[in-house]
């Protein structure tokens, strides 16, 4: 069967003014509706590779080589004007720190109700429809509540189910989360990631799901691809990388959880929650 | 057996009237010499407020903290003072930057609890001082960085010796591995596990995640709204949780294996712990 993937990333390099490599030579697919995670240390290049397929590498970082495809369209050589009817709109993504990307003094409703209104046209008055309809489909409890509310009354958890509203708002087909559930407690965090799991059974919305974490990732990816030092030093299914984990450094990441995580008590006992 | 710590219905309110609010309802835990106990808790949850209530850095507004047969809840200023000079309870914080003064070297930094303790000669403190960075497996040669120049992981052993060096009875442990990368978060795990058990020095561990300190504990308890909902052997907690919150912990920690918990089952656990009220 021959893949659809609706992103791929071909031998992707990422250079400082000077010319330094920080993301060398990087190959990495995703299936329509699959879930990848990408999976390294801070450092590892992980967050530039997204970067670069959102193409809001910071200043002063530049794709050196190689190729961005996403649906048939190279994103590696795109004006501003292209990049608008992309970014927000068919790809869009989430980053760790929900309450830094929304405006303190507005309340979360009336951000996701522009963002709407630019992106898909809507009227102001389908637009707050449409918001309390997405706030409810992000699992939030009284979405006319939430609506009202500012960014400083809402927990991380409800900022981030804020943020994916927000990030979704145009339909997009592939979501980035890049270190999405970072900041969370353990059971919001799980919170969260059932939802993007919700998200993309119920809408086909591919994932990549970024994380230092190799169990976050394994919850929901049926591929891995672990970064070190800017390179992919492996890919595969998460079941391969899992069971058969080929470099040292995927070995030790799996050691951790194994000698300090509650597998250890997990493997010996049936869990009876 | 006698117990090391023992924090007795220790209640803790904020504000007056109308806006007080409770923060510990009635919270008692104990710990013995030796033992190593995780305190396990969410955002809010009040697992800070009874560090710093041990401390004596927050009033409790009812209970007692008894520390090695002393009351040392309700300490005057300057019984504080010496109770802490003492060095007899250490902290050890979640992110060394902040816990270690960035223009002090590591010798200065592990000795100035020594110094301010005082009864130690200049050479005496030299020695201890590299005798507890060697306990927590890092070379001399590091005595003479500030901490810019250690990895996050060296950081975090340099702030553990520092607490060491005094010869503690008890360390707290704030989420000591928090901050720091998977493989510095090995090598701290490793050096904590087995540390101060020859000695008999009790640790607690803080932290809102479970699978972070189920290797390193002998048992679990289980700070939820300002109670302690449920304590039991690491094993125990983690295999049969009882309170429907310790369920719905055990059931969102993320594991490699999946855990057997799926997101139907998370679902219901949820539902139960809201019903729980």
């Amino acid at each position: 069967m021959v893949r659809d993937d609706i992103l791929s990333v071909t031998g992707l390099r990422v250079v400082t003014r000077d010319g330094d490599p920080l993301v060398h030579d990087v190959s990495l697919a995703v299936e329509r509706g699959g879930a990848l995670g990408i999976v390294g240390e801070s450092g590892s290049g992980k967050s530039l590779t997204c970067r670069s397929i959102l193409g809001i590498l910071p200043p002063g970082l530049r794709v050196d080589a190689g190729t961005v495809t996403f649906d048939g369209i190279d994103l590696t050589g795109l004006d501003y004007r292209s990049w608008q009817g992309l970014r927000g709109n068919r790809i869009s993504a989430v980053f760790q720190d929900p309450a830094s990307y929304l405006n303190p003094s507005i309340t979360v409703g009336k951000q996701l109700s522009e963002v709407l209104r630019v992106k898909t046209g809507l009227s102001r008055r389908a637009a707050h429809a449409r918001s309390l309809e997405l706030f409810e489909q992000m699992g939030l409890r009284e979405p006319a509540h939430v609506y009202r509310q500012y960014p400083f009354e809402l927990s991380g958890g409800m900022l981030q189910r804020v943020l994916i509203a927000i990030a979704l708002s145009a339909d997009p087909e592939l979501l980035i989360a890049d270190e999405a559930t970072t900041a969370l407690d353990v059971t919001v965090q799980a919170e969260v990631l059932d939802l993007l799991e919700d998200l993309r059974r119920d809408r086909g919305l591919t994932l990549i799901l970024v994380s230092h974490d190799l169990a976050v990732v394994s919850q929901i990816c049926d591929h891995v691809v672990v970064m070190r030092d800017g390179v992919v030093v492996e890919s595969g299914t998460a079941d391969d990388v899992l069971k058969r984990p080929q470099h040292e450094y995927t070995r030790s990441l799996i050691e951790h959880h194994t000698a300090y995580g509650i597998e250890k008590f997990l493997a010996e006992e049936v869990l009876d929650v | 057996m006698s117990e090391l710590l023992e924090v007795d219905g220790v209640e803790v309110s904020y504000g007056r009237g109308r806006a007080e609010r409770r923060i510990l309802h009635g919270v008692s835990l104990s710990l013995a010499a030796g033992e190593s106990v995780g305190l396990i808790g969410e955002t809010g949850s009040g697992k800070t407020t009874l560090a710093r209530t041990i401390l004596g850095l927050t009033r409790l507004t009812a209970g007692s903290v008894r520390f090695d047969g002393e009351t040392v809840s309700g300490l005057g200023a300057r019984a504080l003072r010496s109770f802490r000079r003492s060095g007899r309870l250490q902290y050890v914080f979640q992110d060394p930057l902040q816990s270690l003064d960035p223009d002090v070297t590591v010798r200065d930094s592990i000795g100035e609890g020594l110094r301010i303790r005082g009864g130690l000669t200049a050479p005496d403190v030299a020695t201890r001082a590299e005798a507890a960075l060697a306990s927590v497996g890092l070379p001399a040669d590091l005595l003479g960085r500030v901490p810019g120049q250690l990895s996050g992981g060296q950081r975090q052993r340099v702030a553990i010796a520092r607490a060491l060096a005094l010869q503690p009875r008890l360390l707290l442990l704030d989420e000591p591995v928090s901050a720091l990368d998977a493989a510095n978060r090995i090598q701290v795990l490793d050096l904590l596990r087995t540390l101060g058990t020859d000695q008999g020095i009790a640790k607690l561990f803080i932290s809102h995640d479970l699978g972070s300190v189920a290797g390193v504990t002998d048992r679990i308890a289980v700070l939820f709204r300002g109670d302690i909902v449920e304590v039991g052997s690491t094993r125990d907690i983690i295999a049969r949780p009882q309170h429907p919150y310790t369920r719905l912990l055990v059931g969102s920690a993320t594991t490699l294996t999946g855990g057997g918990v799926d997101r139907e089952r998370r679902r219901e656990l949820r539902q139960a712990l809201a019903d729980h009220g």
